[in-house]
């Protein structure tokens, strides 16, 4: 992982978010959000569908108007400061769309001269594959493509802070990867990332922190692996043997804690060192471990323990 | 510094709103529909009645006017509401359904500028299409130039005022683009009517005159036929419009949805 500026404590506070509240009608979209996000880092906002991750990087980016709390980027008050704010601010939108009979390049020509530093286009639309398509009209693009050129609309004012909200959501594995490296030169120029986002894998890679919101609320903050480290203390082993064991063998080990069977395979979780306590004993009792798979408890546990939910299937909306 | 910054500022305004027109003159151009109702159509009709023997009559009704001659600025009314009504309204309400304007509301450009944009490329339009409607009535069929052209560019400006204005509100109040077809239909057709596409309004009965005179259309078309003629228009047409621009005008900005 990249050096976390924030951990480092050479960050300085770039996005506040105070006791964020935000209600539509009977409904409260955010119940009490806070979070601080330092300069130069990538910093996810992560929960299930309706938790209040979109209403709360709105709040950040001005487009709704918190109803409790503060909200304060670079400083700046997004509702009463908007004009500077959008200036040093860019975002990606869930949903939003363009003109069906614009071409590529008009837009991202348009949407350019609106920004006293525009970013270099050629590297940008050559970071986010988009070269080959400024003359192509934007209702011939595919879902990938007009999501790509939502991202490049986000980052062409050369913004300090970019919003990005599930910036990966139909884009293919290569073009998410290909996304997730132009993100990564991001950082590396010192651009702050506040990422929406429900892929696991995502969040894992890029994230320096991140908060896990659930019905409003911050359940935690804290980086990829520590949040992945505060579920099940963290151990796993699959392994397949080579012959029938006594499942009370492993079970009376001090480090294991749990054993699953199916028809072939057996799932151990535990701790410490976990791995050759289960060979040994099982060599010792004359059997065999083939196939062995080592995991540590994943982001993806923490998500589901911390909120009892299983993580949106792709594709999913606010 | 703060000069700098500020000239910096300001031309990149100056390049935004540029490319804001541009681009929006690029969609009018590349979706013809506005153009052929706004401009093809009544062009079209200036031709065909000048053809038809029917237009040559000169009824006791029109003061000495040929029909011809006393539909050019119906036409010319025709120009504007169709710009107004059935052009202007169809991208700003699509802008809204895609979350364009909601897009641009998080850039330092308001989203209220591509509504500007809007506006200035049908105008320009409306501006064009004006001038060879009357240069084609004047030069190809034998119209007398207007006697008037001050009053006449004051009557078929208030006219526009207040007929964008019109199309601004449609465009606030539209819910969809289905809706908002029905909409422009139920509001152009009985107004291009009221201003005397197909009876002169000298020919409708007394009630339709009296509406014909309190729609913005109808006043636009009798302004601009006085103009026409060399007569200065009487107040009340001029005021008509100017209060159809300000009470329109007012409702549009108060009920302007962005999202």
């Amino acid at each position: 992982m990249t050096t976390n500026p924030a951990a480092s404590g050479r960050g300085r506070p770039v996005v506040q978010v105070d006791h964020l509240r935000k209600v539509y009608g009977e409904t409260v979209a955010v119940d009490d959000v806070s979070l601080t996000v330092a300069e130069g880092e990538i910093f996810g906002v992560l929960g299930p569908n309706g938790a209040g991750k979109t209403t709360t990087v709105e709040c950040v980016t001005g487009l709704r108007r918190p109803d409790g709390g503060s909200v304060r980027v670079l400083g700046l008050d997004p509702q009463c400061q908007a004009a500077q704010l959008h200036q040093l601010v860019g975002a990606q939108l869930q949903f939003s769309a363009h003109p069906d009979k614009l071409r590529v390049g008009e837009v991202l020509d348009l949407y350019r001269s609106f920004y006293r530093r525009p970013a270099d286009l050629t590297e940008l639309i050559e970071g986010l594959g988009l070269a080959g398509k400024l003359r192509t009209y934007y209702r011939s693009l595919s879902g990938g493509q007009k999501q790509r050129l939502s991202i490049a609309l986000a980052l062409i004012g050369s913004p300090r802070v970019a919003v990005l909200d599930e910036m990966t959501s139909g884009l293919d594995p290569q073009a998410r990867r290909d996304t997730w490296d132009l993100v990564e030169s991001l950082r590396g120029r010192g651009v702050t990332i506040l990422l929406v986002t429900h892929f696991m894998e995502e969040a894992e890679r890029l994230c320096d922190r991140l908060a896990l919101i659930d019905r409003g609320r911050i359940v935690a903050t804290d980086t990829p692996a520590g949040l992945a480290d505060r579920v099940k203390g963290g151990k796993l082993v699959r392994f397949t043997p080579s012959g029938p064991f006594d499942d009370r063998l492993l079970l009376d080990l001090p480090e294991v804690r749990s054993l699953e069977r199916n028809a072939r395979r057996a799932v151990v979780t535990g701790i410490g060192d976990l791995v050759n306590a289960v060979i040994l004993t099982l060599a010792a009792a004359g059997v065999t471990a083939h196939e062995v798979e080592l995991g540590t408890s994943s982001l993806e546990d923490a998500f589901v323990e911390l909120t009892g939910r299983h993580a949106q299937p792709a594709g999913a909306s606010r | 510094m703060t000069s700098v910054s500020n000239t910096q500022c300001s031309s990149v305004r100056f390049e935004a709103a540029g490319r804001l027109v541009l681009s929006e003159a690029r969609l009018a151009w590349r979706s013809p529909r506005g153009l052929a109702f706004g401009v093809g159509l009544p062009l079209g009709m200036l031709v065909l009645f000048g053809e038809l023997p029917r237009f040559k009559q000169h009824p006791a009704g029109l003061g000495g006017l040929s029909r011809f001659a006393a539909e050019v600025p119906v036409l010319a009314a025709f120009v504007i509401a169709a710009l107004a009504l059935l052009v202007l309204a169809g991208p700003l309400t699509s802008y809204r359904e895609l979350g364009i304007l909601r897009r641009m509301s998080i850039t330092p450009v308001r989203p209220v500028w591509l509504l500007a944009a809007q506006l200035v490329v049908n105008l320009a339009v409306a501006l064009i299409a004006l001038i060879v409607l009357f240069g084609v009535a004047v030069a190809a069929f034998g119209v007398a130039a207007p006697k008037d052209p001050g009053a006449l560019v004051l009557s078929l400006a208030l006219c526009a005022c207040a007929l964008f204005a019109l199309g601004l509100f449609i465009a606030a109040v539209a819910p969809n683009s289905g809706t908002l077809v029905a909409i422009e239909a139920g509001s152009f057709f009985p107004l291009i009517f009221l201003a005397g596409l197909w009876v002169p309004v000298q020919e409708m009965p007394t009630a339709l005159q009296d509406t014909s005179n309190y729609t913005a259309l109808g006043a636009a078309v009798q302004a601009a036929q006085d103009a026409m003629e060399g007569t200065f228009p009487p107040a009340r047409p001029l005021l008509v419009m100017a209060g159809w621009a300000v009470v329109f005008g007012l409702a549009a900005w108060r009920f302007f949805r962005w999202e």
